[in-house]
């Protein structure tokens, strides 16, 4: 009996390779990026307390919404979340294998990882998933945690982006991915102030969604005809949340009345 | 080498070897309670853990040699972890990992030089105290399904009768914690007498029955002082005094992990 790692995807790699995305042998050429939902928007952004991420609800496929209520934001661990562009099954598969990859690190060696470590994992996942990436299966996370070994509370939410091939980016304040983050981050511009509660934190994130579906087609806005609302997590000292259905609605319900006056928010 | 030894020699001797080894190591008791399934074991170290978690609602516990159960832990949270990522989390069960377990130390006592020095308990904590599952796989692979409470190590036989005795399925956390730490300070004393452990001495851990997700937690610190200082009332009633209700010692302690 060998000691063994301590990473999940590296076990899998050697006891059942076939379970991982990288892993499967693709016909070449062939460009799955037209037949896969796509496009989306996620914003993240810093508070005074930690860090809020939301995402929209939609998946496109080419001219079509294929689903409406489709979660792109999740918690990856006690104190972290993780938002996925791209390929629908390509981002949610590569989220459940974080979030496992997550709690068997913390449960070998009895400790969680830095959050640097955590950043540094996932870009490795993606970087494993460049083969198929090119050939139309991408998926690119955005990723956002509480800082337990920050100096301060205000310096403890982080922002981590990525790149096709693996590269991380730490973000400062704030940023956004998918096809609609242009157009969330220029909202983002003009409103962001740094240590802004969290309250106020998670309106700026609902409004710059807003803002990205009001130009973006792939990025669906509040639905209050079938109160289907962006999904918005946090993470804080008290952990990584979920806010209820009932939180989100009231945050998007008084969004939508405010664009009612003006438009332009 | 050209002696002979036959089979049921050469089984003897090992189980003689891995016996005796477990029976010199300090012991680990898991019980089921109101709340969960509680793990208390005596450990010096606040580091080298006899107790971890598994999965969600799966916990373990061992004695014997610490590198051999440490590899045994790793290798059940891996087959966990793999079966709860190619399934679905709730098809990862403590009987799976028992009888996995089963296989995999009772392969190496048979074919190995030398049989694991381990005695190891895997539990799963269910939605009531009847339903909680506890299994215990001894040395030479063989597994056993005790329900409601388990003592391993040195001298377990000695504190198992008690333990059962007292033992009731509604026990609250500290009436159980209290229950197990007796037994351990029971035995292993100067001349036979009772001894006092302290939190330092010990290690424990719960399966928490009201948690979604994952329910293990260690109780340390403050929070494991508090617990045993704690009256309990069904020590309170035995010995006569003025019982103080359960309610005044914490129900829900805070976690250490």
């Amino acid at each position: 009996m060998t000691l063994g790692t301590s990473s999940f995807t590296e076990f899998l790699s050697v006891a059942a390779p076939e379970l991982l995305p990288g892993r499967r042998p693709l016909p070449p050429g062939f460009a799955a990026g037209e037949v896969a939902p796509h496009g989306t928007t996620i914003v993240a952004i810093t508070s005074g307390e930690g860090v809020v991420m939301a995402g929209d609800r939609r998946a496109t496929m080419g001219n079509l919404i294929a689903n409406r209520e489709i979660d792109k934001v999740h918690r990856a661990d006690e104190y972290s979340l993780v938002g996925v562009a791209g390929t629908a099954g390509v981002g949610l598969e590569l989220v459940k294998l974080f979030q496992v990859e997550l709690e068997h690190y913390e449960k070998i060696e009895g400790t969680m990882l830095s959050l640097d470590g955590k950043a540094n994992r996932l870009a490795t996942m993606i970087r494993n998933n460049l083969g198929a990436a090119l050939q139309g299966l991408a998926a690119i996370p955005l990723f956002a945690g509480y800082d337990l070994a920050a100096p301060s509370p205000e310096k403890a939410g982080r922002i981590f982006s990525f790149d096709v091939a693996g590269g991380i980016y730490e973000e400062t304040g704030y940023d956004a991915l998918g096809s609609g983050s242009l157009f969330a981050k220029s909202a983002l511009k003009k409103r962001y102030r740094p240590g802004m509660s969290t309250d106020e934190v998670v309106r700026l994130a609902v409004e710059a969604l807003y803002d990205a579906a009001d130009d973006d087609t792939a990025t669906g806005g509040p639905d209050v005809t079938r109160k289907i609302y962006p999904v918005v997590m946090v993470a804080t000292a008290e952990g990584s949340r979920r806010l209820t259905d009932e939180e989100a609605a009231r945050v998007a319900e008084a969004v939508v009345a405010a664009r009612m006056e003006n438009p332009g928010g | 080498m050209q002696f002979y030894a036959s089979p049921e020699q050469m089984m003897r001797d090992r189980s003689e070897y891995a016996r005796k080894n477990i029976a010199r190591g300090r012991n680990t008791i898991v019980l089921t309670y109101e709340g969960g399934v509680l793990f208390v074991a005596e450990n010096l170290s606040k580091s080298l853990h006899k107790i971890g978690e598994i999965y969600d609602r799966i916990g373990f516990a061992a004695v014997g040699r610490y590198n051999e159960f440490e590899n045994l832990r790793r290798a059940g949270v891996r087959m966990a972890d793999m079966n709860g990522y190619s399934y679905d989390r709730r098809d990862v069960t403590a009987l799976l990992l028992a009888q996995a377990y089963a296989q995999v130390v009772g392969a190496i006592f048979t074919e190995q030089t030398k049989p694991f020095e381990v005695e190891i308990c895997v539990a799963q904590v269910n939605a009531a105290p009847e339903q909680d599952e506890l299994y215990r796989i001894t040395y030479d692979g063989s597994v056993t399904d005790e329900p409601g409470v388990l003592a391993m190590g040195g001298q377990s036989d000695s504190i198992s009768g008690g333990l059962r005795e007292r033992h009731r399925l509604d026990l609250s956390l500290t009436d159980a914690l209290r229950l197990a730490v007796d037994a351990l300070q029971s035995i292993g004393g100067e001349g036979g007498q009772p001894r006092t452990l302290s939190a330092d001495q010990l290690e424990v851990a719960v399966l928490d029955r009201n948690r979604t997700g994952r329910t293990f937690r260690r109780i340390t610190g403050t929070a494991l002082t508090s617990l045993l200082q704690a009256p309990a009332a069904a020590s309170a009633e035995a010995s006569g005094e003025n019982a103080t209700s359960g309610d005044s010692a914490p129900s829900e302690p805070a976690s250490g992990s």
